[in-house]
């Protein structure tokens, strides 16, 4: 008796204390990035691009880099979303439960899933050297969709797995096709789900470094066409880093906290979206 | 029986896989009437009833061969269009499950799919039909309000509605009282002898007393085998089959 009392306590201080390390970690982060960034937080970080000099501590901001990783992360979240909803659609509710398609279908998504990103940036890279593209903003996107596009399948494969299948058979039973019957009942039944895998790869586009490398370039200037270069967060941030100018590292660091704020603001703007049409979810 | 048939169930099996769920089923499902499925856990009752508007083909692997009949005309025919098909029959499952969206929209889900737009003509048969599984008195204060809030009594008979709302001919209930409580059974069960009036109703149940509460025309299979069918008095009084007897009589189960 006394043993499995003690087994009890000492799993749950395990668990208790996991939970705390999880915690703690997010917390550090979040608190280095404000100690350090916070006074080297100006105005001008968010509204100027870098001016001459800016890599040696001289005036300007990471507005190009602001702009680029926005549309860099934005664009290939989109062009993921336009491949992956109709795949997760199709092998969920079209293609025969256990069919070849579905099942080499999702073991390519744990494939790419796993692939590095620097991977997925040589050959980024490597196609667009044969096409002739120079890096640019329609490069890094087209990478970065490479990239985030498994993310993105997988989770939204395991949301709609949950859709219990009685749902969808009761809007088929009305005679509903089943275009409809997936679009009207059950992407709406996992609608807070699949707005989570929208974010989740968002998060992961915005925050890659090596997809964008060699695929999206850098430009001090906002980009103005999908055929410029484009700067991106993640590689400002590693370039002020590598500087050996204190006042520019800590830029580094306000630059972390900037992108920290746009993933934060796009996740609370996606739920509270996404919160108007959770009300009706069936349980 | 002097009237046609609605549903004319010819020769047919079900195969899961290497599984034999119906073998050789023929029968007939009489007009305006309640006809109801009854045997023991396994033996193909639901599968027949999923047959009747192809939702037995949302399982993978089932291959269905011989034919069923729906006023004549064979609903597994080549070229058959099965939303018309489903159309024709409204569904209850053994659970409630109600669509992800408001009470108005779950009724007039069906109208929308099938092309109605116009708002007054979808109010009225909102209203009617939740009038008609007698749900209107409760809900008529928050037609907006999800329907995931309902209770499960309610949700069946939202459910009922919603499948009134195609206008079909036809009634599928697959125990559609399990999930409920006794009071909310004995609701949908009146209903049910309400609705027998203008649809033909096809139940299937395990419920031996519902059975008798309700049915008009009594089906008995057995392991995928139809052992007796016909009108419910003979079958519950005068059986012809001696495993009808004993299932009646509670010696199988």
């Amino acid at each position: 008796m006394d043993r499995r009392r003690a087994e009890e306590r000492l799993m749950v201080a395990l668990m208790i204390g996991s939970a705390v390390v999880m915690l703690g970690t997010l917390c550090w982060i979040l608190a280095v990035v404000l100690v350090k960034g916070l006074p080297a937080m100006r105005l001008s970080m968010l509204i100027r691009t870098p001016s001459g000099g800016f890599y040696l501590g001289r005036e300007g901001g990471i507005l190009n880099a602001i702009v680029g990783s926005l549309l860099v992360a934005g664009g290939a979240t989109a062009l993921a979303a336009l491949v992956a909803v109709p795949v997760v659609v199709y092998i969920n509710l079209y293609a025969r439960p256990g069919s070849w398609i579905a099942v080499w279908t999702r073991f390519s998504f744990d494939v790419l899933w796993g692939v590095p990103s620097i991977v997925y940036g040589a050959f980024g890279f490597a196609l667009m050297l044969r096409l002739g593209v120079r890096a640019s903003l329609l490069g890094g996107i087209l990478t970065v969709a490479c990239l985030v596009l498994p993310i993105m399948c997988r989770a939204m494969d395991e949301v709609i797995r949950l859709v219990p299948g009685e749902l969808a058979d009761a809007a088929a039973a009305l005679g509903a096709t089943r275009l409809q019957t997936a679009l009207g009942v059950v992407a709406r039944q996992a609608m807070p789900g699949l707005v989570t895998a929208v974010l989740i790869a968002f998060g992961r586009g915005i925050g890659d470094a090596a997809s964008v490398l060699f695929t999206a370039g850098f430009s001090d200037a906002v980009p103005t066409s999908l055929f410029r270069p484009a700067a991106t967060l993640p590689l400002a941030i590693f370039f002020q880093l590598g500087t050996p100018f204190p006042e520019v590292q800590e830029r580094a660091y306000a630059s972390a906290l900037i992108l920290t704020a746009v993933i934060l603001a796009v996740s609370a703007a996606a739920r509270a979206l996404a919160g108007r049409s959770a009300r009706h979810i069936v349980r | 029986m002097a009237i046609a048939p609605h549903i004319r169930v010819e020769n047919l099996d079900v195969r899961y896989g290497a599984v034999r769920a119906l073998k050789g089923i023929t029968a007939d499902i009489p007009r305006k009437m309640i006809s109801v499925i009854i045997g023991p856990s396994g033996c193909g009752k639901s599968t027949l009833l999923r047959t009747f508007n192809r939702l037995v083909e949302t399982a993978g692997d089932a291959r269905v061969s011989g034919r069923v009949l729906v006023d004549g005309a064979d609903i597994f025919a080549p070229g058959t269009d099965v939303t018309a098909v489903r159309k024709r029959m409204g569904l209850l499952s053994q659970r409630p499950y109600p669509l992800p969206m408001s009470i108005f929209d779950n009724v007039a889900y069906g109208p929308r799919v099938h092309g109605v737009r116009d708002r007054r003509t979808l109010a009225a048969v909102v209203e009617g039909r939740l009038r008609q599984a007698g749900l209107w008195e409760e809900v008529r204060d928050r037609l907006h309000a999800p329907a995931s809030r309902l209770s499960l009594g309610q949700q069946q008979r939202l459910c009922l509605a919603r499948g009134l709302a195609v206008e079909p001919e036809i009634i599928l209930g697959d125990e559609p009282t399990s999930a409920l409580d006794p009071r909310s059974s004995q609701h949908i069960e009146r209903i049910f002898m309400e609705l027998k009036r203008e649809y033909t109703i096809v139940l299937v149940t395990h419920i031996l007393r519902q059975a008798r509460r309700l049915a008009d025309y009594v089906l008995f299979l057995y392991l995928g085998e139809l052992v007796e069918h016909g009108p419910a008095r003979e079958i519950f009084e005068n059986p012809r089959e001696e495993m009808t007897r004993d299932y009646i009589g509670g010696a199988i189960s």
